[in-house]
């Protein structure tokens, strides 16, 4: 039984890319993602881990890098923060489109400008269209888990996509949480070697990535995005045997609190733990509210959130990132159009909160949920709106 | 060369593919194959060479950036639509003007 240790959240990442055994790691530092890749040069400078470490001379590089080497057959590794993330951009389309089963460990933190270090989702968000399976970590123990099945899952030969690890910036990445790290034996048993469909070999050599004429291009994108939507089942297979083997269970939507619940708050990542505190605190006045989190947000489980949203009347959805000039937030805007057409539709309300690292408490996630139960009774509310902005 | 066909990744050439027959990724697995790519079809002009006057010296051959010329028992060098884009790099270089582009349909 593996035993729990006090360790900072960065470094069990660092720690699961480990026991999985990765072959190749190219990244470049960036802030608040630095911690995993400096603990993963350590590693490799120790002999712990038999890994080529590739400092390159930036994020552009670091995913041309990990394509190149997921290309020749290594199991690849990297993370990255906004700056890093958007530098990375183009190449982040690629990966995908080459079917290279990478896997990436996005440390939330806002885009500039201003200039932010500080967490929240709009850099994720420039990248949600990317074609890279994503998933959000609510806690340490999440992120270690997810990285370790995130390998499983992209190197599935029905799935071969590249894999996002999001997990929020400082708020997880430079908090010490309580841990079971899984060693490298015990990862074996679920993580089986790569196993590669497609190789770089010059003994044997293949064009990756050509030209994509007219009369292929569509085709190209379309075995993209089927495979992306078809990768949802080896997700929940992989979820469940991993339950399996080490007792904790995952699924694309958690539910907390929801059954009876007239209203359900919305959320992804870490500031869920927040928004239980705020669901307890509302349930013992006698509010009947309950908590949604998507940890699977591509693709995006539309079935399994129509079935979540059975009896509820009306949705709080938070977002951490605006979506400029949509009038609404990216999840909420997501979570409108899942529902279109649905056999049930509860009303829906946007609140976009927490940007650029401000904290939501637990009495912002309170003025939401009574807001929305304000608004659902009227049956309208406004499109959205930002939760703590000042006028003056 | 163009005679071949059944190529998976390559929709230029006799058949327009679907999706589900395509590489993963898009790859393409035959070494070799883009001679299979008859790039020649948005030519708006082609060299047609005088063998009065050329002099066998092969500089169409090198000078082409494609492979449109192969050197024939002769000496001369026989020249394939296929891949022709009509650049006219041949007729540009060649010492003895026997090249001239010709409009296509003329």
């Amino acid at each position: 039984m593996p035993k729990r240790v006090g360790i900072e959240v960065s470094l069990a990442a660092s720690e699961a890319a480990c026991a999985a055994d990765v072959d190749v790691i190219a990244a470049y530092p960036v802030t608040p993602q630095t911690h995993i890749v400096e603990h993963l040069s350590e590693l490799v400078a120790d002999g712990e881990l038999d890994a080529e470490f590739m400092s390159v001379e930036s994020e552009h590089s670091a995913m041309s890098a990990c394509i190149g080497a997921a290309a020749a057959g290594a199991r690849t590794f990297t993370a990255t923060s906004a700056p890093g993330l958007a530098l990375m951009h183009e190449i982040v389309f690629i990966a995908p489109s080459l079917r290279t089963p990478i896997v990436m460990v996005v440390a939330n933190r806002a885009l500039s400008g201003p200039i932010s270090i500080w967490n929240d989702h709009s850099d994720i968000m420039a990248e949600r269209d990317c074609g890279w399976i994503q998933t959000f970590a609510e806690n340490g123990q999440e992120v270690f888990d997810l990285i370790i099945q995130a390998f499983r899952v992209a190197e599935d030969p029905e799935v071969l996509l590249p894999v996002i690890v999001n997990m929020d910036g400082f708020t997880l990445s430079h908090v010490i949480e309580p841990i079971e790290l899984l060693s490298a034996s015990e990862v074996s048993e679920y993580l089986k070697p790569y196993n590669p469909q497609m190789v770089l070999d010059p003994k044997e050599p293949i064009t990756m990535g050509p030209v994509g004429v007219p009369e292929i291009y569509t085709e190209a994108r379309y075995q993209a995005e089927s495979v992306l939507n078809g990768s949802k089942k080896v997700i929940v297979k992989a979820w469940k045997e991993f339950a399996k083997l080490y007792g904790r269970s995952y699924k694309p939507i958690e539910t907390y609190r929801t059954q009876g619940a007239e209203v359900v708050l919305m959320t992804m990542g870490s500031v869920t733990e927040t928004a239980m505190t705020a669901v307890d605190r509302m349930r013992e006045k006698g509010i009947e509210v309950g908590l949604m989190r998507f940890r699977l947000w591509r693709p995006f489980p539309v079935q399994e959130f129509r079935r979540a949203v059975k009896g509820i009347k009306a949705l709080a959805v938070v977002d951490r990132a605006i979506s400029f000039g949509a009038q609404g937030g990216p999840v909420c805007s997501k979570v409108k159009s899942a529902l279109y057409g649905a056999p049930e539709q509860p009303q829906v309300f946007g609140f976009i909160s927490g940007l650029g690292g401000r904290d939501i408490t637990v009495e912002m996630f309170e003025q939401m949920v009574k807001k929305t139960i304000r608004y659902a009774k009227k049956g309208k509310g406004p499109m959205y709106e930002l939760i703590g902005v000042r006028e003056r | 060369m163009s005679e071949d066909k059944g190529v998976k990744t390559l929709a230029k050439v006799d058949a327009i593919i679907g999706w589900r027959n395509l590489e993963i990724g898009c790859a393409i697995t035959e070494p070799g194959s883009s001679r299979k790519l008859r790039t020649g079809d948005w030519r708006s002009q082609r060299p047609v060479t005088d063998r009065d006057k050329c002099i066998k010296c092969g500089l169409c051959w090198i000078y082409c950036p494609d492979i449109v010329y192969s050197p024939v028992r002769s000496g001369y060098f026989k020249w394939d639509g296929d891949y022709c884009k009509g650049c006219g790099i041949c007729a540009h270089e060649c010492p003895k003007d026997a090249i001239t582009m010709v409009m296509e349909g003329e």
